[in-house]
């Protein structure tokens, strides 16, 4: 049977052939052409998440199973598609400053995005594999983008290698269940797995390998080393780009492989998950408390908030499910603001990234102090603001389960946490006045703290829209295509 | 129909603070733009101050339910509901907030220069939540207002606090933040369990005892803090010394009775059998602070921390009545709290007008200021009395119907909390003595001005209001006893079952001795 319906694919063909078209145009036109290449592609992320907008979104496979659209993936499209579009807007400016204004930043980006995009629709172990080093190579090459840099390249160096070798853990895990259960196919797999007798402990040993490959991508803590050291050397637009969009369909695959392919064998992986967070969350709250350089506490900060995402993957709800998704959209739309805060750190025309840089940012520039202040008190999880809500419903998923250890751990890590947060805004508000920054702040980077300070403090008033399309895009994963798995059986 | 008036008076200070950051003026205004920020919160404040009055004249003082609910639904998925109401328990701390954000912001008139925009937000964004808190009927809504008033509190000491503010700060936010994060799970599990965060649906949900342990024992972590209650009541001297003035205010006169108020609206109606399961270590531990803080309080140098430790004692009455079970041990405690809020908010600033003059709060270096300062002698005399307890002022209806409603409990708790007050007249009345009285032993202390008009407009109806209620407490107990009352029975009910599983047995037995003479 030759299936060959590509519509669903359709905002990943659109990416990929701008990515290169612009490609031709940055060949033809230099280095130039930089600028009105990234806002084309910041066009092209917009018109593609229109796509995804208007396509039906009820829940079907194309390509001979390879590729399925349903309201997860659309959600996760999304997201990802805002991402990028704000970490691209966000770059604008920094490129040109840093002279890395290059007219392959915006198409290594693009390339990037498409293997996101198909990564929360990959519903095939080898369209994962392929859709995930899509990502992982774009990532690669960005993270070295400084040329002239040695931390960038040392950066980007331990970045590939580490990458590298979870790619080959990823790999072996998947041929690990393919022998053992025969196939490739997510449907077919959970059709297996769900038969006890077809349930082998090399199964299991696949999936722990699966599993230390996707947590190497979300950076979860034993797999969390590189995290550090790339946020701190690659270029700081480039930071923003991995804080804020590649974990977000990793975990979104993560969400799809664990909730609906695994599902049968959830005793398996549970445990390991749980492992994964509560080991994140300490990683996560404790070492960042002795951080100087703001990069490496965001990293450590972004282990930690993945540690609490990961509560929700072990309740293995629904609930949990559209607790985790909530969570990653009101992460993102943080980081993103704290990135647009962080680009701002440039005294003479360079860089700086101390922490105590930071300091009396409050006399010098108090309205971009106080959007920071705020989004920091997010981050700590204090109400009334977003923050606090990403962690409410994932913790009510898991008291939902009974999972109390897991909570607790959880809040109490929130607490240590809330004090390195806390001494930023200290920094920030409570000390003498340092050098003021560098007068000025782009557009673009006024707009993406704008929009992100106004969602977390205005999420508490209009919850609902954010909320219900999370969890019901939740629901449809774990109700995902299973009337097509009988046809192909059969 | 009535006009949704709690929710007016959350949005009023947000709008107000709204509009603080819209002032602008040209280089030079400064003075000009100050002005209008201070009279944007003043005026905003006094509105809800007028709000606040206008809902208790029209509280129905009969009924026992709670009034002017407003309930609309906000996370539609999770069944959240905005849901607010005030009944007998929570009305007067609307009025006690509501009535020291304009002091506080008056205190500040003079004294607060450095950021007077930013400070006036703080305290309008703190008033806001502190109403939210007292009227929230949902419990996710009660704990995202409990919880938020972190933030500007945190802000207040920690950008105009004294030397130590940034540990001061810290320690502050830490400790509650630990204590609340506790609470929130309690909260999920209740969820989790009865399926509503709905305060007064909770309120007649059934759970086991097994169950109840747990969840008390999150809330009390959370509520002991914010008492705060010995042996977690450190954070608060430092929280004190530390905070500006007008922060000790809000701090002691405000956020201390979240506390006490978090008590009474979940761990004994919702909790009522690990209330009961609990009371002796909450008694035990009210008569620790009660004593150990007083004791503590004897000795200390500076005008602040005393204050601070006494607020601590203080509370712990507070706690000795809410766990007697008894109709005067609540109404005592609640009574306590309002008193105390107005009390230990005016000995703030009492402390904070001699602060201003001479920059020091160490005792010793005050003295004989009856000479110079008369007016300021009377007045700080007034709350020093109330402090002990004297009849005639707030501070003695409260602990007396405490201690009335605890030897209905426990004649030995009683006792030992009885010692308090002798403690508690000891280092208030010492305090008094070395810095009113006595000699004028240093020249810059004797030369001090007496009160300023601003300082009597603050102090004299604080004062007038001590002895008022002093006198006449019907005025206040008269509307919260319906609820208390209703309270204490619902608590009762629900020991019922035990104790009518034992009458039928008594029952049977006689039946069964009955039977037996009869044959």
């Amino acid at each position: 049977m030759i299936d060959f319906d590509i519509t669903p694919l359709l905002p990943e063909l659109l990416l990929s052939i701008s990515a290169m078209a612009l490609l031709i145009i940055g060949v033809i036109r230099g280095n130039h052409s930089t600028v009105i290449l990234c806002w084309l592609a910041c066009a092209a992320f917009a018109i593609a998440a229109c796509i995804v907008l208007r396509m039906p979104w009820e829940s079907h496979a194309v390509l001979n199973n390879m590729f399925v659209i349903d309201e997860f993936a659309a959600f996760f499209k999304i997201l990802i598609l805002m991402g990028l579009i704000a970490s691209l807007a966000l770059s604008v400016e920094y490129i040109y400053l840093e002279r890395m204004a290059r007219f392959e930043y915006p198409v290594l980006i693009m390339l990037a995005g498409v293997g996101m995009l198909l990564m929360v629709s990959a519903n095939n172990l080898l369209s994962l594999y392929m859709a995930l080093e899509l990502q992982s190579l774009s990532l690669y090459i960005l993270a070295a983008f400084q040329r002239s840099s040695i931390k960038s390249a040392e950066a980007a160096i331990k970045y590939f290698i580490l990458g590298a070798l979870s790619s080959g853990m990823l790999l072996f895990g998947i041929s690990l269940i393919y022998g053992f259960t025969g196939s490739i196919d997510f449907n077919i797999i959970r059709e297996t797995l769900s038969q006890a007798q077809a349930h082998s402990p090399g199964v299991t040993i696949g999936l722990a390998f699966l599993l230390a490959g996707l947590a190497f991508k979300i950076s979860a803590v034993p797999f969390h080393m590189w995290t550090p050291d790339v946020y701190q050397g690659a270029p700081t637009s480039v930071t923003a780009f991995f804080a804020m969009v590649p974990k977000i369909a990793a975990m979104g695959l993560l969400l799809r492989v664990l909730m609906f392919t695994f599902s049968p064998v959830s005793g398996d992986w549970m445990q390991i998950v749980s492992f994964l967070s509560v080991a994140s969350m300490i990683v996560g709250a404790f070492a960042a408390i002795a951080q100087d350089n703001i990069k490496r506490l965001i990293a450590y900060s972004s282990i930690g908030n993945m540690g609490y995402a990961l509560i929700g993957v072990v309740a293995a709800t629904p609930e949990g499910a559209g607790a985790v998704i909530l969570y990653l959209f009101i992460y993102m739309m943080m980081t993103a603001g704290v990135f647009a805060v962080i680009l701002c750190m440039r005294r003479e025309g360079m860089m700086v990234s101390q922490i105590s840089d930071l300091s009396g940012l409050s006399k010098n520039r108090p309205v971009l102090a106080y959007a920071m202040a705020a989004l920091m008190f997010s981050m700590s999880g204090i109400p009334p603001l977003a923050g606090f809500f990403g962690k409410l419903f994932i913790f009510l998923a898991a008291v939902q389960q009974g999972l109390f250890p897991l909570v607790i751990l959880g809040v109490l890590s929130s607490v240590v946490s809330a004090y390195y947060y806390l001494r930023i805004i200290k920094v920030m508000f409570f000390d003498e006045a340092g050098e003021p920054f560098d007068p000025g702040m782009s557009f673009e980077k006024r707009a993406v703290l704008f929009v992100s300070v106004l969602f977390i403090l205005g999420f508490i008033v209009k919850p609902n829209l954010v909320v219900n399309s999370a969890m019901s895009a939740a629901k449809s994963l774990s109700s995902s295509n299973s009337s097509d798995v009988r046809s192909l059986v059969d | 129909m009535m006009p949704p008036i709690l929710s007016i008076m959350i949005i009023l200070p947000l709008v107000c603070a709204c509009m603080i950051t819209l002032v602008r003026g040209e280089t030079g205004d400064e003075p000009i733009v100050e002005k209008n920020v201070k009279h944007i919160a003043l005026f905003g404040s006094l509105f809800v101050l007028a709000f606040a009055l206008f809902m208790i004249a029209n509280f129905d003082k009969s009924s026992a339910d709670f009034q002017f609910v407003e309930k609309f639904s906000w996370f539609t998925l999770a069944g959240l509901n905005y849901h607010l109401g005030v009944d007998g328990i929570s009305v007067y701390f609307i009025l006690l907030s509501a009535l020291l954000t304009p002091v506080c912001i008056l205190a500040s008139w003079n004294s607060v220069h450095m950021r007077i925009r930013e400070y006036m937000i703080a305290f309008l964004v703190l008033e806001s939540l502190m109403i939210g808190t007292f009227s929230a009927l949902d419990t996710v809504l009660f704990y995202v207002f409990f919880e938020g008033v972190l933030i500007p509190m945190f802000l207040i000491i920690g950008v105009w606090g004294g030397p130590r503010r940034i540990y001061a700060s810290f320690k502050f936010f830490l400790f509650t933040l630990l204590g609340s994060v506790l609470m929130l799970i309690a909260l999920l599990a209740l969820y989790v369990k009865t399926g509503t965060t709905d305060i007064p649906t909770l309120m007649h949900a059934t759970t086991d005892l097994e169950f109840q342990r747990w969840i008390w024992l999150a809330f009390f972590a959370s509520f002991a803090v914010k008492m705060p209650m010995w042996p977690v009541h450190t954070w608060l001297p430092d929280a004190h010394v530390e905070a500006p003035t007008a922060g000790s205010v809000i701090l002691a006169g405000v956020l201390l009775k979240m506390g006490g108020y978090g008590f009474l609206r979940f761990s004994l109606p919702i909790l009522p059998l690990a209330s009961m399961y609990f009371a002796p270590l909450v008694l035990t531990l009210s008569v620790i602070a009660i004593i150990y803080t007083s004791l503590v309080a004897l000795v200390q140098e500076d005008m602040k921390k005393l204050i601070a430790y006494s607020s601590v004692a203080h509370m712990g009455f507070v706690t000795l009545g809410i766990f007697s079970f008894t109709q005067q041990g609540i109404d005592g405690a609640i009574f306590q709290m309002l008193s105390h809020g107005i009390i230990s908010a005016a000995l703030f600033l009492c402390v904070g007008v001699v602060y201003d003059r001479l920059h020091t709060r160490e005792i010793s270096r005050y003295g004989g200021l009856v000479k110079n300062m008369p007016n300021y002698a009377t007045v700080f005399m007034v709350f020093m009395l109330g402090s002990v307890g004297l009849p005639g002022t707030t501070g003695f209806v409260g602990e007396f119907l405490t201690l009335v409603g605890t030897f209905q409990a426990s004649t030995t708790f009683t006792a030992l909390a009885a010692t308090g007050l002798v403690l508690g007249a000891a280092y208030m009345l010492l305090l008094y003595r070395k810095v009113v009285f006595g000699p004028q032993v240093n020249q810059d202390a004797a030369e001090m001005q007496d009160l300023s008009r601003m300082e009597k407009i603050i102090l004299i109806p604080l004062a007038v209001a001590v002895i008022y209620y002093g006198i006449f407490p019907a005025a206040i107990t008269d509307k919260i006893t319906p609820s208390t009352q209703e309270l204490v029975d619902h608590y009762r009910l629900s020991h019922q079952p035990l104790s009518f599983n034992e009458a039928s047995l008594d029952g049977l037995r006689d039946h069964k001795q009955k039977e037996a003479e009869g044959s």
